[in-house]
């Protein structure tokens, strides 16, 4: 194994660069650009069980350092991935691929979950209990930890795959989310999807978004990110994966010292198409640079003393 | 799609708030009139999805407007610079449907994708007809560049400052084989109902990737959900769902 290589639930990972869920598609966009095969996995498009158009547009708004999003879900149903995307995707990806998904139910969840476990290339389940964009469940699920124990524990019954549920950051205690997911059966935890936010267009007068309010991604959030993925890998003991606003390989060590033991990048890689393959060749002169031998060597490293 | 690097050659303003740039580089992967170029702009997070204008060998022309701190910035920036640009971004217009005699209708900054889009009917030999909408005389460009590839150009002003006085669908002449738009929505919409040909629309959204991975600029269409970025910005006339 080379020195970019860590592990995540069990499962070893070439590299622990992990492009986020909604700035990867299905990974064949990204394949015509270069050989996705070097990135550890990737998080796929968040599934639901019926297929979504999403929010009206606009969904996209600048912010200083970032952006905000409120696509809300689009997506062709899990049946529609299972039948079209996956075999697409297994065209161009050879490795266990992480599954993303989202409900509006604790049986939409279930539903959801089930069929993605009859599928051999997914490697995990991330079960996204923090989407800010959809109304009637989405984020309620992940800013209670009763709900998102309930999520967890019934999505646990019906696969053998690991499960990493993804947490929220609109929350007061983020510590007490991943322990109740950890304490219902997880394997893993994923943070932190976006912060709920908004903009103003101050010529119309009016939000930006048409949903309002979108959440906030990009180098803007990564000091919430750290600090967040910090307390989680205190309070837990299972496998943390760091994400927010990371778009540099000093931002990939930075969050693996803060106790990540893969990375996920976002929103990065819709304004740099190239930006996981960039960071995989810088990667090993920056750890020469620090004077570090295996990449796994330094999780959670800025902890010790 | 490509990443590569323009060097600015020129910026200049040429009407009211709009200006026109030209760069060079790797133009290659640019196939087809109506695609777009994404720009990075330093300070900005996201890029600046603008249409191609023009395009001769490496050399490529873009036509904006001053509509917000991207394009204030782009206003700024001098011969020399170097941009990161993505190029070969979206479909473009399909110009095998254009028949004999197609019409070409802009209204503002939607007009510079249909100047590369006139040079390459006139070159198969079209007898192309364009008609250019503005606001006023103070914003009116490249009606004389349309003149000089050949076209039969018709300008129309809002306030009747140069042209015939109100929106292009005042002016629609008839008897054109098929026609290709771009402009705001309600110019397009309001073309859409006036026009008795099929043709394509080239429309713009909000973008966050613009090269078909992030959802950002979804629509719906006839045939289903469709990404402005990716499977657009062109929509064949008989495609598209009009929303509100």
């Amino acid at each position: 194994m080379g020195r970019l290589s860590t592990e995540l639930c069990g499962i070893e990972l070439d590299s622990p660069l992990i492009p986020a869920s909604g700035t990867f598609g299905y990974g064949y966009e990204f394949a015509e650009l270069y050989d996705i095969n070097m990135l550890g996995t990737f998080s796929f498009k968040g599934t639901t069980a019926q297929p979504r158009f999403g929010n009206p547009t606009p969904r996209i708004a600048e912010t200083p350092s970032g952006m905000l999003n409120a696509v809300g879900l689009q997506n062709p149903g899990v049946d529609a991935v299972i039948s079209e995307e996956l075999p697409k995707l297994a065209k161009v990806f050879r490795k266990p691929v992480m599954a993303n998904v989202s409900g509006f139910s604790v049986e939409d969840y279930v539903t959801s979950c089930a069929k993605l476990d009859s599928q051999s290339q997914v490697g995990w389940l991330e079960v996204n209990i923090s989407c800010p964009n959809v109304h009637g469940g989405g984020m309620s699920f992940g800013t209670d930890p009763d709900l998102a124990a309930e999520v967890t524990k019934e999505v646990k019954k019906v696969t053998g795959k690991p499960v990493i549920v993804k947490l929220s950051p609109n929350v007061t205690d983020i510590t007490a989310i991943a322990r109740a997911c950890e304490d219902a059966g997880a394997d893993g935890i994923s943070l932190i999807n976006t912060l709920m936010g908004m903009r103003i267009d101050i010529r119309r007068r009016k939000p930006v978004l048409a949903n309002r309010t979108g959440g906030l991604s990009g180098p803007a959030i990564l000091p919430v990110a750290l600090r967040m993925v910090w307390d989680v890998y205190e309070a837990v003991s299972i496998p943390v994966v760091g994400m927010g606003g990371i778009s540099n390989a000093e931002d990939v060590i930075e969050m693996m010292m803060a106790g990540a033991c893969a990375v996920e990048i976002g929103s990065a890689n819709l304004t740099d198409p190239f930006v996981c393959r960039d960071i995989t060749e810088e990667l090993p002169g920056l750890m020469d640079r620090l004077g570090i031998k295996d990449i796994k060597d330094i999780i959670g490293a800025a902890h010790n003393g | 799609m490509k990443e590569s690097v323009f060097t600015v050659t020129q910026n200049s303003q040429i009407a009211t708030l709009t200006y026109l740039m030209r760069l060079d580089g790797d133009c290659s992967d640019i196939i087809r009139p109506g695609q777009f170029v994404n720009i990075r702009i330093e300070g900005l997070f996201l890029r600046r999805p603008i249409s191609v204008c023009d395009l001769a060998d490496n050399r490529l022309t873009i036509i904006y407007k001053t509509v917000g701190k991207g394009t204030e910035i782009m206003a700024g920036m001098k011969p020399g610079q170097e941009l990161s640009l993505l190029t070969g971004l979206g479909n473009g217009y399909d110009l095998s449907k254009a028949g004999d005699s197609p019409l070409l209708i802009g209204g503002g900054v939607g007009i510079p994708p249909l100047y590369y889009l006139a040079r390459k009917l006139r070159e198969e030999g079209k007898a192309v007809t364009a008609l250019l909408g503005f606001n006023r005389k103070e914003e009116m460009f490249f009606e004389n560049e349309f003149r000089e590839l050949g076209c039969d150009v018709t300008v129309t002003t809002a306030d009747g400052s140069c042209g015939t006085k109100g929106f292009v669908t005042d002016a629609i002449p008839a008897g054109h084989s098929y026609f290709y738009t771009c402009g705001p929505e309600p110019m397009l919409s309001a073309v859409y109902r006036a026009t008795v040909t099929s043709g394509q629309f080239s429309f713009e959204e909000r973008m966050g990737c613009g090269f078909g991975a992030c959802m950002g600029c979804s629509c719906r269409t006839v045939t289903g959900y469709k990404r402005i970025c990716k499977d657009g910005p062109v929509l064949e006339k008989e495609e598209i769902l009009w929303e509100d």
